[in-house]
């Protein structure tokens, strides 16, 4: 035997003298160009992020500064409460006519005749119509500002805001423009008096939705959001873990539960308007929970979260190895004991992954909710769940469909801080992933 | 596992509660988007001027949606108003009534141009429906026969227009829209060239005449847009070259990118568009339900707010934003149909 394999490689030997060819340098050309591929890949995505991230900044960032307009105002008893009857009747104060207030600051500010009403009026429509609410807050809040004058940094109107910004073409025909150059011009004079300023716009947080661009915020989608995501963690994390404990550890395997594991794959990729339609159909208007409000919402974007959740907590139990199972069991723990003691506790990072990135998933939704009636105009704070509100990313289609100028820039403000809140989320999935998980 | 059992508990009370506690202190409105910035400027002055009530929710999904949404029942689970870009059709009132929304008063708030405009860098534009007919109709007339459109280029229809391949972003269908489109624009042009006699001639059944002659072509030409105005301007942006058509207010906001098209030589305006002379306009509505007034707090006080010429006049914010006001005599007796009870 031996003879004959040595003298077939000998013969083998003496036909290819030197290196056997086994196609090293093509294998290593595979090699390098799968590579190049894989590096052409990721950079395509970069790209693309960068894209996104670029329009989003570029055209975002100066909606987190809001053009104010600082006036001394005259808090004339005179105006606000002629007959002063305000200590009977509190109410008067919130009807008093504040505008007013504001355009003889204004043109006194700007040197402008009283008698002259084309240029008052051009004049008034620099002032956001919301200074009415803001000195009536100020007046209400504490009424010994009758008789005084205090500097008031008022809001400027959105397109004024837009103009300061350097967003309108100043070159268009004037017509064609919502500035007027004679505005143009008071704007110049009363930046040179150090009135017209830039400042941190507190109001993209704290405000409702308005049809003022300059008094539009995301803080009652951000309240509403909250509420939701509060909602689904509560229901959908204990539903969620309690399923998929069943299905993983005590379910017997046959053809009932593998149709269920079929079933909660593919709700997993159910389409989120179909989920949107089921919560139209059974919470509002079978169960009669009312539209619009974050309790319904909740409970849609549990559903749509549910099996994220169940696929990812199956996962997670899977991978806990069944030596641990045996050991336990072995010591003489019940398997109940062994599942609560030693499994559970050890898939948990695993769980809470799953429903950090099931929730995120939740937060950027909004098809689901256009059919509940949470795509809507809302500027009441919601008081709890059952009241109407709206969500992040509902504010910012909504934002994104507005006429004016202003709330371009606003649409890619509620997206960055959209993007920072996934951001926050995410980082706190891996972090946890890196903090508590076990190898084996 | 105690707290989650006890926050568990808490949630599905607080379900079984909100099913009882059905009673509602907040106005609720859906309907269409062309309305919805006009809603939304009369709700945000509404709950500054009312500080006793809230302010209304308004909810856009579109004129459709809203009126089917409206027309589920009566009570505090449903909406109270439906903003719409069109009157209501006897079909939908029928829902209505079947689901016993009996009482419905219609309110019409004013008037909105529907413009064509292109990108503010190209020349002057003069339209007439005609010239749009023949460029983005499905099928036109050649000497007395219906042919497929063959016009690639707006030149090709009329030496005085662009050279320039036919691009039109029009509405979709689920726009309200497309409805004074197909009507004051297609159905207008199909008459002016002489299709309409030539679709009587060839066609017996009455509502497929109808519908050939506002059959927008399929070829790519004529762009429908399901979106928002924001859309077509983006495509606008993108095709220096494509007509686009948007809402009078939504143009006048946006004047310095857009430059408008006459059409008949009419340049549109609020003026224009309450004369009459500009022909593509529409009367804007919203429905109510009678039966919730007095019932939800602060509703009757809603549409008195919004009817009166502070809201809706020539010299007010809705004005400003772009709502061509009705004549005088004709808000008044709005005014006074509502203070009736006068009902469809």
């Amino acid at each position: 035997m031996s003879d004959v394999t040595s003298s077939a490689f000998q013969a083998q030997a003496s036909a290819r003298p030197g290196r056997r060819d086994i196609g090293i340098a093509k294998r290593y050309a595979a090699e390098r160009r799968f590579r190049a591929y894989g590096v052409a890949a990721i950079l395509t995505g970069v790209f693309f992020l960068a894209v996104l991230l670029w329009t989003v900044v570029s055209n975002g960032y100066t909606a987190f500064l809001q053009t104010t307009i600082t006036l001394p105002i005259t808090f004339s008893e005179k105006v606000i409460d002629p007959k002063n009857e305000r200590a009977d009747n509190p109410q008067k104060l919130m009807a008093a006519n504040y505008p007013l207030l504001v355009r003889d600051a204004l043109i006194q500010e700007l040197g402008i005749d009283a008698n002259d009403r084309a240029k008052v009026k051009l004049a008034t429509d620099m002032i956001s119509a919301s200074a009415r609410t803001q000195l009536r807050d100020i007046v209400v809040a504490n009424p010994q500002v009758i008789g005084q004058t205090l500097p008031v940094a008022i809001l400027a109107e959105g397109n004024i805001d837009s103009a300061n910004k350097g967003q309108i073409d100043l070159k268009a025909d004037e017509a064609n423009r919502k500035v007027k150059n004679q505005q143009l011009a008071w704007m110049d004079q009363l930046r040179e008096k150090g009135a017209l300023t830039k400042q941190f716009n507190t109001g993209l947080f704290t405000f409702g939705a308005s049809s003022r661009p300059e008094a539009a915020g995301i803080g009652v989608a951000a309240l509403g959001s909250f509420y939701m995501m509060l909602i689904v963690l509560v229901l959908a994390l204990p539903i969620g873990v309690a399923a998929s404990i069943y299905l993983e550890e005590f379910a017997p395997k046959n053809r009932f539960t593998d149709l269920i594991e079929v079933n909660i794959n593919n709700l997993a990729a159910v389409p989120s308007i179909v989920y949107g339609l089921l919560g139209l159909a059974i919470f509002i208007n079978f169960a009669g929970l009312p539209r619009s409000a974050s309790l319904v919402g909740g409970l849609v974007l549990t559903l749509m979260t549910l099996p994220t959740i169940i696929i990812a907590t199956r996962a997670a139990l899977k991978a806990v190895p069944p030596s641990i199972r045996a050991a336990a069991l072995g010591l003489g723990a019940s398997k109940m004991q062994t599942i609560f003691h030693h499994v559970l506790p050890l898939a948990m990072p695993g769980i809470l992954t799953g429903t950090i990135i099931g929730l995120a998933h939740a937060l950027g939704e909004t098809a689901p909710l256009l059919l509940i009636g949470m795509v809507a105009f809302v500027v009441d704070y919601p008081g709890s769940p059952l009241e109407p509100s709206t969500a992040l990313p509902v504010q910012i289609y909504m934002w994104a469909n507005e006429a004016e100028r202003a709330f371009v820039e606003r649409t890619s403000g509620a997206i960055m801080v959209l993007l920072v809140f996934l951001i926050v989320m995410n980082l706190g999935a891996i972090l946890l992933r890196r903090r508590f998980e076990r190898r084996w | 596992m105690t707290s989650f059992k006890l926050t568990l508990a808490t949630l599905v009370a607080s379900v079984a509660i909100a099913g009882a506690a059905a009673a509602r202190d907040q106005i609720q409105i859906s309907g269409s988007s062309t309305v919805l910035p006009y809603a939304k400027i009369v709700a945000e002055t509404f709950g500054e001027t009312f500080p006793n009530f809230k302010t209304p929710v308004v909810e856009s999904g579109g004129t459709g949606a809203g009126l089917k949404e409206f027309c589920k029942g009566v009570g505090a689970d449903t909406i109270d108003i439906a903003n719409a870009s069109r009157k209501i059709k006897d079909s939908e009132l029928d829902t209505c009534k079947k689901a016993g929304v009996t009482e419905v008063e219609e309110i019409k708030i004013g008037y909105d141009g529907i413009v064509f405009a292109t990108d503010a860098g190209n020349p002057d534009l003069k339209l007439t429906p005609k010239d749009l007919y023949l460029g983005l109709a499905a099928e036109i007339v050649k000497d007395g026969k219906l042919v497929a459109n063959p016009y690639k280029k707006w030149s090709e229809i009329n030496p005085s227009l662009p050279d320039a391949t036919i691009a039109a972003y029009i509405p979709g269908e689920k726009h309200g829209t497309r409805e004074v489109f197909e009507e004051k624009v297609l159905h207008a042009g199909c008459a002016d060239t002489g299709a309409e006699k030539a679709i009587k001639e060839t066609i017996k059944d009455e509502k497929e005449q109808a519908r050939k002659c506002i059959a927008v072509r399929k070829d790519g030409l004529a762009v429908d847009i399901d979106g928002d105005y924001s859309e077509t301007l983006a495509r606008i942006a993108a095709n220096k070259s494509g007509i686009g058509v948007f809402g009078l207010s939504f143009y006048e906001n946006n004047a310095d990118k857009l430059k408008v098209a006459t059409v008949n030589d009419v340049v549109p305006s609020t003026e224009t568009v309450a004369s009459g002379k500009y022909p593509v306009s529409r009367p804007l509505f919203f429905y109510v339900k009678k039966a919730h007034l007095g019932v939800i707090p602060g509703l009757k006080e809603y549409v008195e707010f919004f009817l009166d010429d502070q809201m809706i006049g020539p010299d007010s914010p809705l004005a400003a934003y772009g709502l061509v006001s009705a004549p005088d005599a004709e808000r008044e007796a709005g005014r006074k149909a509502f203070a009736d009870g006068k009902t469809l």
